[in-house]
């Protein structure tokens, strides 16, 4: 039972990962109808402005001390962070929060990468084949790819989490199940209520708002609402800059949990792309719930128990779920008719 | 009807035309492409690898309209398989590519039977599924068939019984030969040239049947296709098991030219790499894929070079640069403070990142793969540090 | 009954079709008579068009069942049907868009000589004479014959339905139903038609015809059913 419920929280981080990721491809495709290839692209380049920031404010000057020398008689050097040497103690706190922080950075840098790559690129697209916007988003997400590799390198670039938050909740206690029963590291449960959190605040956004009812009125049906006199496409930018930033602040809040590569979004695409057929094109909630669905059966099937019956059912256990949903049920677990079909 | 040898190579004139001059192109590679840089044999072989795998690929999408996304596990089956037939039974290359072709044909008739029950993204995706399947058990479960992360190659005690029948063990790795004949030059360019060729001829043949006639006519309305009276399951069924033993056929050629097999031939971006090249080169012409193939490659080519020098340098440059404007103005205070010149104690920053790249295949590949952590089964990247407490 | 039993092609029998609450078919008992054209008429929204749907398989009925020629129609998939010899033009033209028009007209020529699936690479489509000369026979009867080389996508509404006419004519279909088929038509266009339908008649193919105009409803019918509300 507690072993069953260590691996339904093992689950959760990771879906809110999927689910972040599958919301911002079902929105665009929603909205915009475009199969858009580099939304893993997104994530890896939110994850790399965690990498920047940190990078910025790590800075270090190197002087060498007066007073003392180094066992070998060479003077010591004296090594400060800039943002410590500006903002004092302060500049630590900096230094030290610096994952979370970056969302403050991530936000205005993955709205802008967003809404430039709409006004740029995808927006001539809309009216174009899907295989032609899946070249397109695919070529882009290559040239991002290799701009992160040629700046940053390729080798996997790790991002500490905030001291206060390492180690590992003890959640069995609160649980009322003893000390040490069930515990889940703090960064994890961190991301699976910031995932939370985003989650449910684009839904509000979207329920609440007039921007978010014409936005959903669009996702039904996008003609009628272009007849109504609605300027869709300025929505529509803002709409696929605000994927962007939900895709970058995933990205963002994963780096202490994976090391950030140039190929990580690569490897979340496929995964989203998964995420967002199981769930049903085009469905929000669908998305969501797939996101932690997979992530949670994914994170059952790592067991040891489960992998001793079926060997090898840990690494193929997302695709298999794919298939077995997409053959009973055709259109996803929330698909509607009629979307993507011929 | 009675088939006769003139119904078997029966071809419209501009066909013919097509077939010929495309026949002097491939076979005059060595010749037009040194001028480009590209003529050395390793290269050439590509283009008339991808070539094959991209023909075969728009038999499927390109006529019936059906984007399959998993078109790499068929050429990473293919290598597989031939190089298990090197292994077990001759280095010849034609039981390995009789092989590599029944055994794709077969797992695509698996993959197909389940995936064409869907239609559009549904069927990409349910494509893509099962590659991806077959890529992650090939480095896990199925290691000892595939020799996981190390990919599976000759090795000196492999039993060939076929050609260790005939002639006693050499010393050293035997390479692939044809009728005994080992390759050596350009001779092994010139066999995929020739096989190429053959696919092409096929392709053509395809394109200017009926059989393609009722493909197009899928892609087209296939609603009408039923109530005209075809199993478009049939043709679709057909037409995904041929373009899979194109692919089987491409996989095993890259083991010919390369005995070695690896997973990252089935993975997902190389699957990607096929829906690219046929849809720059044009989908749906007979030719175009195989210019889409040959572009690809060459920029591949000239890119992973170009990476690794001078795209890199620039790129390296513009931060490095800041960085160090940075750290000059904060030196400026500090040597004002202390009052003593730390010029030569000046390093660039601590926190260079490190800049070796071992990305030198493919563009976007992933070098070398990264086992999932037995805590999470994260098996997308490496655990990272900090994740259990 | 009158007739005999050898006479009655197409026999639906206490056809019942609901979607959720809505009768759409309500116990539809209907005999068609070989050689003779049969037409329904009846308001929009009467069921025609789902009785059609009903018979070509593209629907299946919630209770009874569709005989036809001896053999029970209802569970068997559309290409079966077809290959028995029951074809439908339908009220929308489906055809081929990317298609040339001669091509269009050839594809379901093929379904009947080779069956529901042949893979023959062999052969190249132009070597097929036989099947071409009969697809322009038919072109030049529809009144297409100069269009033959253009897309058929291109083709105007009108051209459309009498291309797919033609369509399901080159298969020499045993029952031959049409959803409208001058719907939509000109003047001109809709006495073509009905020239080209009494030609066919004389042939002695069975029809069914859904028509609105009675016009073409008494120009051509032998017999009339009326589909009320769903009986």
């Amino acid at each position: 039972m507690n072993a069953i419920l260590a691996q339904l929280l093992n689950g959760l981080d990771k879906g809110g990962a999927y689910a972040l990721i599958a919301l911002g491809l079902t929105l665009v495709f929603g909205t915009l109808g475009v199969v858009n290839f580099a939304h893993g692209a997104l994530f890896m380049l939110g994850a790399f402005c965690a990498v920047a920031f940190r990078q910025l404010i790590t800075l270090e000057t190197v002087t060498l001390d007066p007073e003392k020398l180094s066992p070998w008689g060479a003077p010591l050097e004296i090594r400060t962070p800039l943002a410590q040497s500006w903002f004092g103690d302060f500049g630590g706190v900096l230094i030290e929060y610096s994952v979370p922080l970056s969302i403050l950075l991530a936000i205005p840098v993955m709205a802008i990468i967003g809404i430039a790559m709409e006004r740029g690129i995808i927006k001539h697209f809309y009216k174009r084949s899907h295989a032609e916007q899946i070249l397109v988003t695919f070529g882009l997400a290559i040239v991002l790819q290799e701009l992160v590799k040629a700046i940053f390198g390729a080798n996997p670039i790790s991002q500490p989490m905030p001291s206060v938050l390492r180690g590992a909740a003890d959640v069995g206690v609160w649980l009322g199940m003893g000390p040490n029963v069930l515990t889940y590291p703090w960064w994890r449960l961190t991301y699976f209520l910031f995932a939370t959190a985003i989650i449910g605040a684009v839904f509000a956004f979207l329920r609440f708002t007039t921007f978010g009812l014409v936005v959903r009125a669009g996702m039904a049906d996008r003609e009628t609402v272009g007849l109504l006199g609605i300027n869709i496409a300025r929505r529509f930018t803002i709409m696929f800059g605000l994927a962007a930033v939900v895709a970058g602040l995933a990205g963002v809040m994963y780096t202490p949990l994976v090391p950030p590569n140039y190929h990580l979004g690569m490897d979340f695409l496929v995964l989203s792309f998964v995420v967002v057929v199981v769930g049903g094109m085009g469905s929000l909630p669908g998305a969501v719930a797939a996101g932690f669905l997979l992530g949670i059966l994914q994170s059952f099937a790592s067991m040891t128990e489960i992998k001793s019956i079926l060997p090898g059912i840990d690494q193929i256990i997302v695709y298999l779920t794919a298939v077995i949903v997409l053959l009973v049920r055709p259109r996803g677990l929330f698909g509607r008719r009629g979307v993507m079909e011929s | 009807m009675t088939m006769t040898a003139k119904t078997l190579f029966a071809m419209s004139r501009r066909d013919l035309i097509t077939l010929v001059i495309f026949t002097l192109v491939v076979l005059a590679m060595p010749m037009w492409l040194s001028p480009l840089g590209a003529a050395y044999p390793g290269l050439m072989q590509k283009f008339a690898i991808y070539a094959i795998f991209a023909l075969g690929f728009n038999i499927l999408f390109g006529l019936t309209g059906y984007l399959s996304f998993g078109h790499a596990a068929f050429l990473g089956v293919g290598s597989y398989t031939a190089v298990w037939s090197f292994k077990l039974l001759s280095m010849d290359v034609i039981p390995a590519i009789i092989f590599a072709v029944i055994l794709s044909g077969i797992f695509a008739l698996a993959i197909g039977y389940l995936s064409l029950r869907r239609t559009g993204i549904y069927f990409s995706i349910l494509t893509l599924a099962f590659a991806q399947m077959s890529y992650n058990l090939a480095y896990s479960v199925l290691t000892p068939i595939t020799n996981g992360e190390t990919s599976l190659q000759l090795n000196l005690r492999d039993p060939r019984v076929l050609d260790l029948a005939f002639a006693p063990r050499a010393p050293g790795l035997p390479s692939a030969s044809l009728f005994g004949h080992t390759f050596s030059g350009l001779e092994a360019f010139y066999f995929c040239a020739v096989v190429l060729l053959i696919a092409f001829f096929i392709a053509q043949k395809i394109f200017s049947s009926p059989f393609g006639m009722m493909l197009r006519a899928i892609k087209s309305n296939q609603t009408r296709m039923n109530y005209a009276g075809f199993n478009t399951r049939s043709y679709a069924m057909t037409a995904f098991v041929i373009s899979g033993m194109y692919a089987g056929l491409a996989g095993s050629l890259l083991a010919i030219t390369d005995p070695l097999a690896g997973a990252e031939r089935m993975q997902w971006t190389a699957s990607g790499e096929v829906v690219l090249m046929t849809i720059l080169g044009g989908v749906g012409t007979l030719i175009g894929p195989v210019i889409g193939a040959w572009l690809i490659k060459y920029f591949e080519n000239i890119f992973s070079a170009f990476n690794d020098s001078a795209l890199h340098h620039f790129f390296g440059f513009v931060p490095d640069g800041l960085r160090e404007v940075v750290v000059a103005i904060r030196l400026q205070i500090c040597w004002r403070r202390l009052a003593i010149d730390p010029r030569p104690a000046v390093r660039a920053c601590r926190r260079v990142p490190a800049r070796r790249d071992h990305g030198r295949g493919s563009a976007y590949s992933r070098p070398v793969r990264q086992w999932p952590d037995p805590a999470t089964g994260h098996c997308f990247a490496p655990a990272g540090g900090g994740v259990t407490p | 009954m009158s007739q005999s039993d050898a006479n009655i092609v197409l026999h639906v029998a206490d056809v019942h079709k609901n979607f959720g609450g809505l009768h759409a078919l309500a116990d539809i008992d209907l005999q068609i008579e070989e050689g003779k054209t049969h037409a329904i008429i009846g308001p929009n929204g009467a069921g025609k068009s789902t009785l059609l749907n009903v018979i070509i398989g593209r629907l299946a009925p919630s209770r009874g069942a569709v005989v036809f020629d001896g053999k029970v129609l209802t569970g068997k998939k559309p290409h079966e049907i077809n290959q028995m010899g029951v074809v439908r033009v339908f009220q929308t033209p489906e055809i081929f868009p990317e298609l040339s028009v001669l091509q269009n007209v050839m594809a379901p020529a093929f379904a009947k000589r080779d069956g529901a699936f042949r893979a023959n690479i062999f052969m190249p489509l132009d070597a097929e004479k036989t099947i071409r000369d009969e697809a322009e026979d038919i072109l030049n009867n529809v009144g297409l014959f100069e269009r033959r080389q253009s897309h058929a996508g291109s083709l105007s509404r009108g051209d459309k339905r009498r291309m797919e006419l033609a369509m399901c004519l080159i298969q020499h279909p045993k029952l031959l139903l049409l959803d409208e088929p001058t719907a939509g038509m000109s003047r001109h266009d809709t006495n073509t038609t009905i020239a080209l339908l009494q030609k066919i008649k004389a042939s002695g193919m069975t029809k069914v015809i859904i028509e609105h105009d009675m016009h073409v409803v008494f120009s051509l019918a032998d017999r009339i059913s009326v589909l009320a509300g769903g009986g």
